[in-house]
């Protein structure tokens, strides 16, 4: 323990996948309450909460404070794409940092079920006369017009322009990728899905924007996260079994897409990832061949291959060849989403970003069950969200 | 005096019809950043004089997705595409090609291509782009 250390007291995720039962609060309310008791504390010792919720309203902090505890602490109500959740987290790891309070509590939260592709806005209204309108002077919708906004087309050009600069990209090869996250999903209880698929039966089904198919796209569905972050000298104070099970943040870090030719072009997910990376394995002072696992975003097939090398796991522009070492398999040297990923654990988007740091403190805790990656140690948990904003967050054991 | 309305419009501003269609770049003059939309001012260097600059009508398809659900008034399943035009980067979908994995291959050679869009009640005919096969 270092001084300025900041540290997971308490993480939990709730069940993902279909939760016709209860509203967004009431998904927010379980994962807090959730980590509160993982954390062994109460709402009376947060001192700052931060709220990630897309879908909602923007609302939700005070919203889930009527349902958990009003003590008229700051609420900061979040909201970063699919980065969202990484960034609450982050809200409340930089007021510890910041020394206004020595604990805090990060929630995110959606209910997605049912929804369709994202990304995709509705029609124009029709006038009778053609009139230029926005930035580009556009006189009808340019979605589907003009290229795709729809998030499936979107991360697969980000995939085939990966195979069009190093080569070896095929449509097998992202559906093998999205075979071994589906596959790991059967030993996660708490997944969306949890039926292992072949490589056959994903090549087969529904196309939604080639080369991915819909078991290749992140699952649409409901769930929350939340975690309960604690200084270094405000977790000396507390028992030894809650130092024991505590997970230290050894980075957090957030970035954005800094500009480079074609980057409102074509969204680049590339260079904010790397950049986000280079900086977290600086300040934690560990380099990728430490890792024990990694939880990257997975949206979609085609954006697992290119993160594999945004975040170092391979040299530059052998990510195919990373993946064809069996690496990222569970049973490999660098085991990659062994919860299942976005693809079959599914994706909340506001909860993923604490959702991966759960998986990754899960079994540095040892606490994983039949997913356990053995002696794991050190993990990095990863988020993007378009438009765009990069969360990178390593985390260790406790070292006694 | 009546002024008669313009027979085509382009879909958006930067796809110039004549002599011949082309698109148009607005380039930062300090720094040679190209952009497709109205700037405040430039993402790269911050400043905010640009130029008009005319793309090469060809290019190579550097990315590209088949979209199998179109928005309402989009045929499906239509060809995404971002096409390197001489050093530009250029959004746009692939036409006159069967939207197949066999006919769409990454480095193909294209060129700009336009298309009708329909006729609004004054007459006036609108405009879109594509790319095709070169
Ligand atoms: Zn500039």
């Amino acid at each position: 323990m270092a001084s300025g250390d900041v540290w997971i007291l308490g993480i939990t995720m709730t069940k993902f996948g279909k939760r016709p039962e209860t509203d967004t609060v009431g998904l927010a309310a379980e994962a807090t309450r959730g980590a509160l008791k993982d954390a062994g504390v109460s709402m009376r010792d947060v001192g700052v909460l931060a709220a990630g919720n897309l879908m909602g309203g923007g609302a939700l902090g005070q919203q889930l404070q009527k349902q958990v505890g009003q003590t008229g602490i700051p609420v900061y109500n979040v909201a970063n794409a699919c980065a969202t959740g990484a960034t609450a987290l982050r809200t409340a790891i930089m007021a510890i940092k910041a020394g206004e309070v020595d604990m805090g509590l990060a929630v995110g939260v959606e209910k997605l079920s049912g929804a369709g592709l994202l990304g995709v806005r509705g029609p124009r209204a029709q006038s009778d006369t053609w009139q230029p309108e926005g930035r580009q002077g556009a006189i009808m919708g340019l979605d589907g017009r003009v290229n795709t906004d729809n998030m499936p087309g979107t991360f697969a050009q980000i995939g085939m322009e990966y195979g069009h600069k190093y080569g070896g990209v095929s449509f097998e090869l992202f559906a093998r990728i999205s075979e071994k996250n589906h596959g790991h999903s059967t030993l996660n209880p708490l997944a969306a899905y949890n039926k292992a698929m072949s490589k056959e039966q994903i090549m087969s089904d529904v196309m939604i924007a080639y080369p991915n198919t819909r078991p290749m796209c992140s699952a649409n569905c409901d769930g929350a996260a939340a975690a309960v972050v604690v200084s270094d000298e405000k977790l000396k104070t507390l028992s030894d079994d809650q130092r024991k099970r505590a997970i230290r943040v050894a980075a957090s870090v957030l970035t954005t897409d800094p500009y480079e030719v074609g980057c409102q072009v074509l969204p680049n997910v590339n260079t904010l990832t790397k950049n986000a990376a280079k900086q977290a394995y600086e300040t934690a002072g560990v380099s990728p061949e430490d890792l024990d696992l990694v939880e990257l975003h997975d949206c979609f097939a085609t954006a697992e291959l290119v993160h594999y090398d945004n975040l170092m796991l391979c040299d530059e522009g052998n990510a195919v060849d990373f993946f064809e070492s069996g690496a990222p398999h569970r049973d490999g040297r660098l085991p990659v989403n062994v919860s299942g990923g976005l693809q079959s654990k599914g994706h909340p988007i506001a909860a993923t970003g604490i959702a991966n740091i759960w998986e990754i403190c899960h079994h540095l805790r040892g606490e994983a069950g039949d997913r356990q990656i053995q002696g794991a140690k050190v993990g990095l948990a990863h988020v993007i969200g378009l438009g765009s904003a990069c969360g990178v967050h390593i985390l260790e054991k406790a070292a006694a | 005096m009546t002024q008669t309305a313009p027979s085509r419009i382009p879909l958006v501003d930067y796809l110039v019809l004549d002599p011949e269609p082309h698109l148009v770049a607005q380039e930062c003059t300090n720094c040679g950043a190209r952009y497709f939309d109205h700037r405040d001012a430039c993402a790269g260097c911050f400043e905010d004089e640009f130029s008009p600059v005319d793309v090469p009508p060809t290019g190579e398809v550097t990315a590209f997705t088949i979209v199998s659900y179109a928005p309402p008034g989009v045929d499906a399943p239509f060809v995404g595409a971002i096409v390197d035009c001489g050093g530009t980067p250029v959004r746009a979908n692939l036409r006159d090609v069967e939207p197949t994995p066999e006919q769409v291959t990454l480095g193909m050679k294209v060129a700009l291509t336009t298309y009708s869009l329909g006729t609004d009640s004054a007459g006036t005919e609108a405009i879109g782009f594509g790319f095709a096969p070169a």
